[in-house]
């Protein structure tokens, strides 16, 4: 029983992961029908600006609690400006082009990101500072939890319930959606449709920067690489779920950790993504539109 | 006036002709030609030089000694930027010239290359670096010989160490799918069920780069192993040895050269100590190496590089090999090098059938405070 609960557990932990990054593709999906694949390379950038804060900061002796909150927020604010520049950039004068353009200037943007990185930080790896401590009232079950898994875990359930919140109730969420039902339309009621796309990547991006400080300091290490792997399963998972669907998204990203974690435990980790994909032709076989999506409709 | 300009260039360039063909008139029987290829610019120049160090300091002290069986014994380099394509150029050149034995290459790829066209001339070739299972494993090159172990012989000495020094006997083996890991894994294994004193308790590949390694932490935690052996490199390795230590998992970690790599220790921090790593073997006590080491100090005023004792114990091999078989025949050299014991700075080495130096091996070596010393 207690293996059953830590491959829950670890399944959850990776899931969440996923959740966090494959958010920002749904919802940019959402509004804009765009798979941005610099979308892993924004998370990276996280990870590494949260890196950069907290060793600077634990050299000048910030109590911990100081570091995680501002290398938290470093790392919102510097990858939430890469998302915004790079829709400026890559993305906006390509609105009105055929679909592969942008398609191809986002392929474009990540390995432009990941070499960007490379060539200005290191291609070695790098020890992340553990911003989560190990918690003592978590010490008896340490063995089956870790603290950071638990740290993972009420970190994202909290994330969303801000994202449900924001895309429920405020008017930024309301214009969200609108745009993302019909975008002549939510332009001739007034909504400033440019400005609603750069909140969609500010926000997404700060998802997946939040997901990078995460994981990094649960593994404790990273490198310019970390994003393009994580960033494809994430996709994996937006797609599982039902592209352009939030629940759909962490939905999608949860069966498809527990079903990594599952897999591996009882089968064999040889195949872990074997079985991560079969299941994915599986549902989409069955469901085209992923386990949520809505049936396509055309768009004209 | 246009003659006597005539008549000087002719003779200027009659006096180039002599120039140039002068080390070809030195090259006459009387010398036996020693070839060094292998990395001497380029990136990896620091793997290759010290092996040209190593065959001027050997050679230079045979040649005051009155050379070998009456014979001087002449250097010759040659350049392969540890390139496949341009070791086959250095294979050729150093054909031509005739050379009598090689020391090199210095990379298994570039050595690979060349063998052809060693085997084909009959020279025999000697690396102190290529670690390649192909070159003897394969038996294609009956004239190349090594004194570095293969990366094979890397398995042995894991579960070896891990079965008689650490005396745990349930091991986990662990790979990561790789050309490098899955050998070594594979390898591991067979020697576990072939010495049948421990037992392979799970045996499993994990995916390079991905996000992290929870789900197999905890399968090693369930098989109830007491060692894991893990074939790969220290990226993986420090993120396994990272979560285990965070699920206070008390196992000990035996891996392979691929983790013997400070990086390792600087990412994986206080999870990296107590973990043992295979190495080359460890030869700062051998007498013979400390004078080699000695004597490269005085020659170049500087500590000597990588492969520096392998490459002067090839050195010193293949010259015995010609003083006792009196020729530099191939077959002549293969049964000496297989049945006379050397006494050089890797220890008192003879070759087996495949080519391998027999008593080079790996050492092991333990993470403490932050470095790696050599496990006792």
């Amino acid at each position: 029983m207690d293996y059953f609960i830590e491959l829950l557990f670890s399944g959850l932990t990776r899931g969440s992961i996923y959740a966090l990054i494959a958010l920002g593709y749904t919802m940019v999906y959402g509004i804009i029908g765009l798979i941005n694949f610099a979308h892993g390379e924004i998370y990276m950038i996280g990870a590494f600006t949260a890196f950069i804060v907290a060793t600077v900061l634990s050299i000048y002796g910030f109590p911990l609690l100081a570091i995680v909150i501002i290398a938290g927020l470093a790392a919102v604010v510097w990858a939430s400006s890469y998302g915004y520049t790079v829709e400026k950039i890559a993305y906006k004068p390509l609105r009105h082009a055929p679909r592969l353009s942008p398609l191809i200037s986002a392929i474009g943007m990540s390995i432009f990101l990941q070499n960007y990185v490379l060539l200005s930080q290191t291609s070695d790896f790098l020890p992340f500072p553990a911003l989560i401590p190990d918690f003592a009232f978590m010490e008896p079950v340490a063995h089956i939890v870790g603290s950071t898994d638990l740290a993972i875990l009420v970190t994202t359930v909290v994330v969303m319930l801000i994202l449900t919140l924001l895309i429920k109730f405020s008017k930024l969420g309301k214009a969200m959606r609108a745009t993302s039902q019909d975008r002549t339309m939510a332009t001739l009621v007034g909504i400033n449709v440019n400005r609603v796309i750069s909140a969609t990547f500010i926000v997404g991006s700060s998802l997946a920067a939040i997901g990078g400080l995460l994981i990094a300091s649960h593994i404790g290490q990273i490198n310019f690489y970390i994003g393009f792997l994580a960033g494809i399963k994430a996709f994996t998972a937006a797609v599982l779920g039902g592209i352009g669907s939030i629940p759909g998204a962490v939905l999608g990203s949860l069966i498809l950790g527990l079903t990594e974690s599952f897999a591996t435990g009882y089968v064999t980790s040889d195949y872990e993504d074997v079985f991560a994909f079969t299941l994915l032709v599986l549902i989409l076989i069955f469901k085209p539109s992923g386990l949520l999506g809505k049936a396509a409709n055309q768009k004209v | 006036m246009k003659y006597t300009l005539r008549g000087k260039l002719v003779a200027s360039a009659a006096c180039v002709f002599v120039a140039l063909s002068a080390p070809a008139l030195s090259l006459a029987e009387d010398t036996i030609r020693f070839g060094v290829a292998g990395a001497h610019s380029g990136d990896l120049a620091s793997y290759g030089l010290p092996s040209v160090n190593a065959a001027k300091l050997v050679i230079d002290k045979v040649n005051a000694n009155g050379g070998i069986n009456g014979k001087k014994v002449e250097l010759l380099v040659e350049d392969d930027v540890c390139k496949p394509e341009v070791a086959t150029n250095t294979a050729t050149k150093l054909v031509s010239d005739k050379v009598d034995v090689v020391l090199g290459h210095i990379c298994s790829g570039a050595t690979i290359a060349a063998m052809p066209i060693y085997k084909d001339a009959g020279v025999l070739v000697m690396s102190p670096s290529a670690t390649s299972d192909e070159l003897t494993y394969s038996g294609n090159y009956p004239n190349f010989f090594r004194t570095i172990a293969p990366n094979a012989a890397q398995s042995p000495a894991m579960v070896d160490f891990a079965i008689d020094k650490l005396g745990l006997t349930k091991i986990a083996i662990i790979h990561d799918k790789g050309d490098y890991g899955k050998p070594l894994a594979e390898g591991a294994k067979a020697h576990v069920e072939k010495g049948g004193k421990g037992e392979v308790v799970l045996f499993e590949g994990i995916t390079p780069g991905a996000m992290d390694y929870g789900a197999i932490v905890n399968k090693i935690k369930q098989s109830g192993a007491e060692v894991v052996v893990y074939g790969g490199y220290h990226p993986e390795a420090s993120k396994i040895v990272t979560q285990m230590k965070k699920r206070r998992m008390d196992l000990k970690f035996v891996s392979d050269d691929g983790v013997k790599d400070d990086t390792f220790i600087k990412v994986a921090g206080e999870a990296a100590e107590g973990v043992y790593a295979a190495g080359p073997q460890d030869n700062s006590k051998n007498p013979m190496a400390l004078a080699a080491k000695e004597e490269h100090k005085k020659a170049f005023g500087s500590d000597p590089g990588a492969f520096f004792e392998g490459a002067y114990a090839a050195t010193v091999a293949m010259l015995n090999a010609i003083e006792k078989a009196g020729s530099t025949d191939l077959a002549a050299l293969t049964k000496v090098l297989r049945t006379e014991k050397v006494a050089t700075p890797v220890g008192g080495i003879s070759f087996d059938e495949k080519g391998d130096a027999i008593g080079v091996g790996f050492s092991m070596y333990v993470v403490e405070k932050g470095n790696y010393v050599v496990a006792q």
